[in-house]
């Protein structure tokens, strides 16, 4: 491969990237609202997987992806609701919570999608109209006319679907609830000292609750991207790990919204330059094993965990559940 | 004072947590317009009470009215409806927000933030113009000295409409001059009608700053003074229910041989900031050195790098003669005859979840005495845990107690008999009465002043300035990491003050 090649290996991965970050944002975004409030959430990889079996069940049953994403956000906020009660009622430690819920979304997907359908824990193939489907924008051929812009608008921006614009939406939009609002500056303090929430007379329970509900809300999103809008059916173990890569996504970003835009974008498209560089030589290098750009998010995170790019301090209180004292 | 309806009346309020009967029938009635303090040992039931009036418990009996009209307050919310405020020991901020987020908080008058964030701003600028307390809105809480952090407390029960205060240990961690502060601006707050209920342990305080004073002695309101009228002495009497000694009886030092010995001693903690600056002192046998500062001035380093826990930078330290700074082997030192009263039995000093006979040995488990082969030799241990109980009145008096059972001041009592009974020729002594009762407090200097006359080399570090000075030979004085001077105990504690806060030298 010539250098040229190389580099347009990099800008032709730039619109894949993209596609593959659309999951990692709603996750770490449903990470950031759970973790700001003081409750880890390992269990994001197993609401993303229960979300796309119930978005691609409701969407072949159905017909809409609509209602498709609708049982996915519904599914994944329940199981919001089972990490909370856990460790937040219940005060148990958090991250046993999250693993379990994991191990339940892997199996009961596999087991409940064979039950039914008989794949072998697929789901059936989805009729393009109960998938959302990229859009189309208008002025093409117009736009091809600009040099990079017009890249940019036929790869990028248009031949999008619905859901890749509600993502980046997402993000001014948490933003805007955690610095701008009531809600948020209490989700942000009650992460941080629940002691000071509790004592101007607010429910550290309650506000709880509601953030990993809110996670949950967030999580539905990056499932049923991953069944009805990026393929067409469920298929066993689709989140691939994407939960743990959009919590790396989320330390890396430091628990804020905008930077975790970023991370998210940066680690979608080191995977799409990896898919593309399968069995391909790197000009003076040779052939580079496709798991180096893999596990780079998860190295570009422990470098940075252990201080070598800014400090990441995670919020105060996270994973201690609270219990009145004195 | 006004004879008009009190602010607060308590009436036959009873609350027992399990078998502990925290406050039995405590009636109190605090007027309206006043500073009224409530005093007793640890355990005895203020905080339980104050916690009962905020919201936080809920009483198993009693009535609680506010200017005169029954209230029922079921949650803090109701509490600060009711126009009560309380400042906690431990402040409820939260650190990486703004004065203003945390003033805020709660108080947000809305779903969005913009127009409470611009209302409580406004508020502030008032309060700091009719109170004296100044503080910029937009500074990060832990950014601010310990002081402003407690005014921004103090802030915010007032932003939320607080007509009557309520401050628990307000003074643990301040300087004598930001304490000094923070009583002038309590009775600005009396002046202008605010109602005051201040909780300590410091009889001092209690006759500077209190109109009227209650004392509880084991959950029971034992007495109400008008504090003109009592003296520290009849206070501590009934805190404790018999005559204390308050001063520390000691004679002339003899100092001999330098025992310990600290030369150009550099110590960074955990995070790289250098917390101990180039520091040197002796302490020679027979004598006490006390180290006086405020917390968090590099005292609680310098005694980590003396007891091996902490590996110094750069300089000495010597102990006997021998010089041990290269090392970090808390071991090594007691061999040579080094013992710790870590400041923070909780942490350092003790595990809580052992039983008590297996605290009173800790980090002397490999002594010959209690092992027998390679086991330990548990009838030894108990026989000698006893025997210690006995010795300085640990009470309730069963070695087979889990520790975390006994009382703040029995459990400094098994870290003092542990390192006492030892017989070390170099004691190191980190706040040995903090969270301690007046009655074991008068028993802890008594033993240090004895290991004094027995010879040995005391170092003793304590935020408590009174303690420094009654138990002390010569005082150091440290500041942001170095030692600002060196001063004799019947200096005056405004220039002390002063030393400890980096004004004067």
């Amino acid at each position: 491969m010539t250098l040229t090649d190389f580099l347009l290996l990099l800008r032709d991965s730039i619109p894949g990237g993209v596609r593959l970050a659309i999951p990692l944002i709603f996750t770490a975004l449903a990470g950031l609202f759970s973790e700001r409030s003081g409750i880890f959430d390992i269990g994001l990889e197993g609401k993303m997987l229960a979300s796309a079996f119930a978005a691609a069940c409701v969407a072949f049953v159905s017909g809409s992806p609509w209602l498709g994403l609708g049982a996915g956000i519904l599914t994944s906020m329940l199981i919001s609701l089972l990490h909370g009660f856990a460790s937040i009622t219940n005060r148990g430690n958090q991250i046993v919570s999250g693993v379990a819920i994991n191990f339940m979304a892997s199996g009961l997907t596999a087991v409940l999608g064979q039950a039914w359908f008989g794949q072998g824990g697929r789901t059936p193939q989805l009729a393009n109209e109960a998938r959302f489907e990229p859009w189309e924008w208008p002025g093409l051929e117009a736009m091809d006319q600009i040099p990079v812009l017009g890249w940019i608008y036929r790869f990028i921006i248009s031949g999008q679907n619905s859901l890749t614009y509600l993502a980046f939406l997402a993000v001014p939009i948490s933003w805007w609830v955690l610095y701008r609002t009531r809600f948020g500056l209490r989700l942000r303090a009650v992460g941080e000292n629940p002691a000071a929430v509790d004592t101007a007379g607010i429910s550290v329970t309650f506000l709880r609750y509601r953030a990993v509900l809110c996670a949950g809300f967030l999580c539905g999103f990056a499932g049923a991207y991953l069944s009805i809008a990026q393929s067409a059916a469920f298929i066993k173990e689709m989140s691939a790990g994407k939960g743990y890569i959009a919590l790396a996504a989320l330390i890396f970003a430091k628990w804020k919204p905008v930077p975790v835009l970023g991370a998210c974008l940066l680690f979608g498209y080191l995977d799409s330059v990896a898919i593309r560089l399968q069995g391909k030589s790197l000009p003076g290098v040779g052939e580079v094993p496709v798991q180096i750009f893999q596990a780079l998010p998860y190295i570009l995170t422990v470098v940075l965990l252990a201080g070598f790019i800014g400090v990441a301090n995670p919020p105060k209180a996270g994973g201690v559940a609270y219990t009145k004292e004195r | 004072m006004s004879q008009s309806t009190p602010a607060i009346e308590l009436i036959g309020i009873d609350k027992r947590f399990g078998a502990v009967h925290a406050n039995r029938n405590i009636n109190l009635t605090v007027a309206k317009g006043s500073i009224h303090g409530i005093i007793g040992e640890n355990g005895a039931g203020k905080s339980t009470l104050m916690s009962i009036l905020y919201g936080f418990y809920h009483a198993d009996a009693g009535e609680i009215r506010v200017d005169g009209k029954t209230v029922t307050i079921k949650d803090s919310q109701a509490a600060i409806g009711v126009g009560i405020g309380m400042v906690h020991q431990h402040f409820m901020l939260v650190e990486n927000f703004t004065v203003l987020e945390n003033v805020v908080l709660g108080a947000e008058g809305g779903l969005l933030l913009a127009k409470g964030v611009s209302r409580v701003r406004s508020a502030l600028k008032q309060l700091s113009e009719d109170y004296q307390l100044e503080v910029d809105p937009d500074a990060v809480i832990e950014e601010l000295p310990v002081g402003l952090q407690q005014r921004v407390e103090i802030l915010k029960a007032m932003v939320r409409g607080a007509e009557i205060l309520i401050l628990d240990e307000p003074t643990g961690v301040l300087t004598p001059a930001e304490a000094d502060h923070l009583f002038k601006v309590l009775r600005v707050l009396r002046d202008q009608g605010k109602t005051i209920i201040l909780i300590t342990h410091k009889l001092r305080e209690i006759m500077a700053i209190t109109d009227t004073v209650s004392v509880m002695r084991r959950g029971e309101m034992v007495a109400t003074r008008k504090t003109a009228e009592t003296t520290v002495e009849e206070l501590a009497e009934l805190m404790v229910g018999r005559r204390v000694l308050l001063h520390v009886q000691k004679g002339a030092a003899h100092p001999g041989a330098v025992a310990l010995s600290v030369k150009n001693l550099t110590v960074k903690d955990s995070r790289g900031v250098t917390m101990v600056d180039n520091v040197s002192f002796d302490v020679r046998a027979g004598e006490i050195v006390g180290i006086a500062g405020v917390a968090g001035n590099g005292q609680s380093e310098l005694l980590e790098a003396i007891a091996g826990i902490r590996k110094p930078v750069s300089g000495t330290i010597t102990i006997n003669g021998q010089e041990v700074s290269t090392r970090t082997d808390p071991g090594l030192l007691r061999d040579l005859g080094l013992a710790h009263i870590p400041e923070d039995r909780h942490h350092m000093g003790l595990v809580l979840k052992f039983e008590e006979y297996e605290n009173s040995i800790l980090g002397y488990h490999k002594d010959d005495k209690y092992l027998s082969g390679p086991f330990l030799d548990l009838d030894a241990i108990q026989e000698d845990a006893k025997a210690k109980i006995e010795k300085y009145d640990i009470r309730p008096p069963n070695c087979r107690l889990k520790t975390a059972n006994f009382s703040g001041g029995n459990q400094q009592k098994i870290v003092v008999a542990r390192e006492i009974e030892r017989d070390p020729k170099v004691l190191i002594i980190g706040q040995p009465t903090r969270g301690v009762d007046i009655g074991a407090i008068e028993f802890i200097h008594r033993r240090i002043v004895e290991m004094r006359d027995a010879g040995k080399a005391i170092l003793l570090v304590s935020v408590e300035l009174d303690e420094i000075r009654s138990l002390s030979d010569r005082i150091l004085v440290m500041f942001a990491g170095h030692v600002v001077g060196e001063k004799t105990p019947d200096t005056g504690e405004q220039t002390l003050g002063l030393m400890m806060a980096g004004i004067a030298a």
